[in-house]
């Protein structure tokens, strides 16, 4: 009994204890349903969000880059297929042994080797491996042929940026590169590793219209990031493809002119719209190598060339115009009241207190007017010029052409060149203005400073009437032009009028005229013999070193016998045709000694090279018939 | 009719008496309702198998509804054996199960840093899911020669303490601190309704929480992280904390109704780890959602009241307290699994019963209802202090 006692205070216990355990699993079972309400429900838009975020991926889908084409429609730019080879680990049996066959196939280097076993293990396995780009149309047909034996390898398709034109059209175009680390601007398309941008020239100016807006792919992914399915598609917009000016066939032929010389820049303007049709500087580059990524190597011999083949020169090189400046003092003295016919005897130099101030001419020119004082270009002539009408005139002429600030052309890098007025100099150099500094201004030298494309533009307002034209690179309608014509070409509206009386600008023409076109003209030897293509131009010689008396008195040292860097730049300006003027050229080499010897016929080719392709058809007027044809 | 219907009763009464009842008997007294529970959560967990494999039978679905065939012949073989059997071997097995634990140190075949199965070829046998029945069994034949008084003194409670302890420090030491923790857990209930003091388990309480830093020094790196993550989980979203966050947004975007069967994105995007096993909650949450495991919920819950019905209707200790220890031991399955995976508590290798894939624990979880079978029809059978099927 005793025993059945005990038994019974034993099970009560139990029963007891057990309830109360059965009463905590109670309690914890509900806290378990009271967390599954919690994040089921009262969390459940945050999780919901979550786990969106971990499933959805968005991939950018980069936009092709518009291309760039001439003016008659010729790519300059453009994409290529850029075949590459890529190795799928998953796929691949063994990817050493992959590897070892697909060297017999197609150029593999040790380097690549490396490179591929490294990163296949380090990436996962679905992800491919690019083994070798910018693969040949063969060696992309030899690896389709081996497929079977090549397990994992496949070929991916990517764009590259390609010039045809290699460095003729590079100062023009500029290229495309990856883009550097300060370059981002939070845009995610930016950071996608093949992505390029524009660094120079038009790929840099229209980067925005050229790069298009990226479209993006909602893909579902797992939880290592393998691509399941395509959710949605966005496609964005490609780029805009972008016409230029410029006429890529006479740029090129430009270009290799120019390369007769060692260092030059020339520059081909239509005066009526302003339309460029080659800028041109040499040397050049190849703007494809950038695309591709450049060695060190390559980069340090461009940056330390003497001769910058990374400088546009015909935009930021900055040249002492010589005496190509002249039409711009001859204008000021016409305003001032000068008359053409007003003479000046030249022995050669003109004395100004102490100092002498040279002709080009150690004898002189005798006596000369304005006229063949510009055919000669007769620097003592210039000189008393100058000393009547006065620093502050000339200066705000050459202002009226263009001259001192930038023309506002659409490239990156263009420089302002100088103007030098008597504030400028005070604020400058802390000195009074002198007289000696206004006659050496007249020739284009002492501190004047000016650009193939501002020497360009001047030449077009002479030529055109003293219409305030401005130069262009793109189709697209200016800011001062807006009427079109039919054919699509675009025609400015009128450009302002510089208010310069057309019988001034005919005195500098004439003058002009007679420097190509007359025997005793500096240019003479230069001149387009092809009647109806003639030019008139100013040839101008810009000395870069002091000719010290020593030197004078014991005979000035030939050009041909100093250092390249010491010689003389020679300069041109020219436009043609003489009796209805269409078309500008300035030129410029860089230490190529006389105007008349260096610059005159390269401008002379490139302005007959302009007018055989002018499509409006004015061929030389032998062809039809000897009679003139008038333009209009 | 009321007459012979009354003889059997009587005829039964005399038999149950005796101690004595035929097969049919037995058969006839199992809990159906429970082998009925079992197939239900089964089922449930073979469809979220299905579900994992991406909607294939293979490889865990199939292999899994073999497991539980046999675990059902399982269930049942051991079910109908005496309880007075399971009485006399409950200390030979226990000692098979010390010795597995043991075989697993030296044949063990390493599983996520630990060691913690020996492959029989048939199976792979993880002897710590063998011992948590094991446990209970050699605990339950302990406190059934106890009287109230022995279990005052303290020295009696050494041999108890020390079945305890033995086969806890080993599965610490594979290491496997959850497991650990749940025989202790485990081991505690049965104490607990075995009668032993309050105060006693405040003692140990005492002393746990102050050992907690010498703990802590013989806790491995991994284990440790754990921990650290687990009190605060978002801190490190990709590296520790990742399997608890990843589990908690698949939980909570799964709502009330849940992405449908098949449909949870986090499962099936590879974002929930091991979704087969520990983390098999998580995707029948996501995929049913709250209804979903709430109902899961439900089950277990209808699981353990029977189980502590029939721990309250046995008339023996042996009986009372073996079916108790075992509930109990099915609870803390059920809620360290759930807490980890919605976060409550540190992430720990504790399957979900019958859910989860995984032999052992399915085999074992089966034998564990099938004793609890046993225990319902040998209720009223008497089992002497010292054992053997004597009737006092």
């Amino acid at each position: 009994m005793a025993l059945i006692h005990e038994d019974n205070e034993r099970s009560k216990t139990f029963t007891r204890r057990t309830l109360l355990l059965g009463g905590g699993q109670a309690v914890l079972f509900s806290t378990l349903a009271a967390r599954m309400y919690y994040l089921q429900i009262i969390e459940s838009d945050r999780y919901k969000m979550l786990a969106e975020d971990n499933r959805i991926n968005l991939r950018l889908l980069p936009p092709p880059r518009g291309r760039i084409v001439d003016r008659y429609g010729t790519p300059m730019a453009a994409n290529q297929q850029n075949y590459r080879v890529v190795l799928v680990r998953e796929q691949a049996r063994d990817v050493g042994q992959t590897l070892d066959m697909l060297a017999r196939v197609i150029e593999l280097s040790e380097y690549d080797f490396e490179r591929v076993m490294r990163d296949v293990s380090h990436k996962r396995a679905f992800v491919p491996v690019t083994v070798r780009d910018y693969l040949s149309w063969e060696e992309v047909s030899r690896i389709e042929v081996n497929a079977p034996d090549l397990p994992g390898i496949n070929i991916e398709v990517g764009q590259t940026r390609h010039y045809p034109y290699n460095e003729q059209m590079t100062h023009v175009l500029g290229y495309v590169s990856a883009v550097s680390e300060s370059e981002l601007t939070g845009d995610p398309l930016l950071e996608l590793p093949d992505f390029r941008i524009g660094k120079q020239g038009i790929e840099k100016q229209y980067d925005r219209t050229l790069r298009g807006a990226a479209g993006t792919s909602q893909l579902e992914v797992n939880a290592v990031g393998r691509v399941i399915r395509e959710l949605s598609r966005e496609d964005g917009n490609p780029g805009q493809d972008l016409v230029l000016t410029v006429d890529a066939a006479l740029q090129a032929y430009t270009h290799e002119r120019l390369r007769a010389e060692r260092s030059a820049a020339a520059v081909v303007m239509d005066i009526h719209t302003g339309d460029l049709l080659a800028l041109a500087s040499t040397p050049g580059y190849d703007p494809n190598l950038f695309n591709v990524g450049l060695t060190n190597e390559v980069w340090n011999q461009l940056v330390k060339d003497p001769l910058t083949p990374l400088t546009n020169k015909a935009i930021s090189g900055h040249y002492a115009p010589g005496s190509t400046y002249k039409p711009v003092v001859a204008l000021a003295a016409l305003e001032a009241g000068i008359s053409p016919d007003f003479e000046v005897f030249c022995p050669g130099f003109m004395q100004l207190g102490n100092a002498r101030f040279h002709c080009w001419k150690k004898g002189g020119h005798g006596t000369v007017d304005m006229y063949k004082a510009t055919q000669q270009s007769c620097d003592v002539y210039y000189y008393e010029l100058s000393k009547r009408v006065g620093i502050d005139r000339m200066t705000a002429m050459a202002k009226r052409f263009g001259l001192g600030s930038t023309v506002g052309i659409d490239l990156p890098g263009e420089r302002p060149g100088l103007i030098p007025t008597r504030d400028w100099k005070l604020a400058k150099i802390g000195e009074p203005w002198q007289l000696g500094e206004t006659l050496i201004s007249a020739i284009g030298q002492g501190f004047v400073l000016t650009t193939p494309l501002q020497l360009a533009v001047m030449t077009a307002r002479l030529a055109n009437g003293g219409k305030a034209v401005v130069p262009r690179l793109t189709r697209q309608v200016h800011p001062a032009q807006k009427a079109e014509t039919p054919d699509g070409v675009e025609l400015p509206d009128e450009f302002p009028d510089m208010d310069i009386p057309a019988a001034h600008l005919r005195v500098v023409q004439t003058g002009m005229d007679l420097v190509t076109n007359n025997p005793r003209g500096t240019a003479y030897r230069a001149r387009i013999q092809e009647e109806g293509w003639e030019m008139a131009g100013k040839t101008g010689t810009s000395q870069v070193r002091r000719i010290t008396m020593a030197e004078r008195a014991a005979g000035v040292t030939k050009n041909q016998d100093l250092p390249w860097r010491r010689r003389d730049h020679a300069l041109f300006i020219s436009y043609a045709p003489v009796q209805a003027p269409r078309y500008a050229c300035a030129v410029v080499v860089e230490h190529g000694g006389g105007g008349s010897k260096a610059a005159a016929p390269i401008a002379r080719d490139i302005l007959i090279e302009t007018q055989r392709r002018d499509p409006s058809g004015t061929p030389p007027i032998a062809l039809v018939g000897g009679q003139p044809v008038k333009r209009g | 009719m009321a007459q012979r219907q009354r003889i059997f009763f009587v005829d039964r009464l005399a038999a149950l008496r005796n101690n004595e009842m035929s097969l049919r008997e037995k058969v006839w007294q199992i809990n159906w309702s429970l082998i009925v529970l079992a197939t239900l959560i089964s089922g449930i967990g073979i469809a979220m198998l299905y579900s994992a494999a991406n909607g294939r039978i293979d490889p865990w679905a199939s292999r899994q509804l073999m497991r539980f065939g046999a675990g059902i012949l399982i269930l049942l073989i051991v079910a109908v054996i005496d309880i007075r059997i399971w009485f006399r071997y409950a200390y030979a097995i226990y000692f098979v199960a010390l010795a597995l634990l043991v075989a697993v140190e030296f044949l063990g075949v390493s599983g996520m840093g630990a060691q913690r199965w020996i492959d029989l070829k048939v199976i792979q046998l993880q002897p710590s899911e063998v011992m948590k029945v094991a446990l209970v069994l050699a605990l339950a034949r302990c406190f059934h020669g106890m009287a109230l008084e022995d279990i005052s003194r303290p020295t009696s409670l050494i041999l108890p303490i020390a079945i305890t302890l033995a086969p806890a420090a080993l599965v610490l030491k594979q290491p496997d601190l959850g497991t650990a923790m749940m025989l202790l857990m485990a081991a505690a209930a049965v104490f607990f309704c075995a009668g032993v003091r309050l105060w006693k388990f405040a003692l140990v309480g005492i002393a746990a929480l102050g050992s907690i830093p010498i703990a802590w020094q013989f806790l491995r790196e991994y284990q440790r992280q754990r921990v650290l993550t687990f009190l605060n989980p978002e801190n490190d979203p990709l590296g520790a904390g990742y399997h608890t966050l990843q589990s908690k947004i698949a939980l909570g975007s799964g709502g009330l109704f849940g992405k449908g069967f098949m449909q949870g994105s986090q499962s099936h995007l590879n974002f929930l780890p091991e979704k087969q096993t520990d983390f098999i909650f998580t995707m029948l949450a996501e995929e049913f959602g709250m209804i979903g495991g709430l109902t899961l919920l439900a089950l277990y819950a209808i699981l353990l009241i029977y189980g502590i019905a029939i721990a309250l209707r046995a008339r023996n200790q042996f009986g009372r307290v073996l079916a108790m220890g075992l509930t109990c031991n099915v609870f803390f399955y059920v809620f360290i699994n759930i807490a980890m995976v919605m976060g409550l508590v540190p992430v720990v290798g504790v399957p979900l019963p019958l859910v989860s894939y995984g032999g052992t624990a399915m085999l074992t979880l089966m034998a564990t209802i099938g004793l609890l079978i046993s225990v319902y029809i040998h209720r009223d059978v008497r089992i002497s202090r010292r054992g053997l099927g004597i009737e006092v």
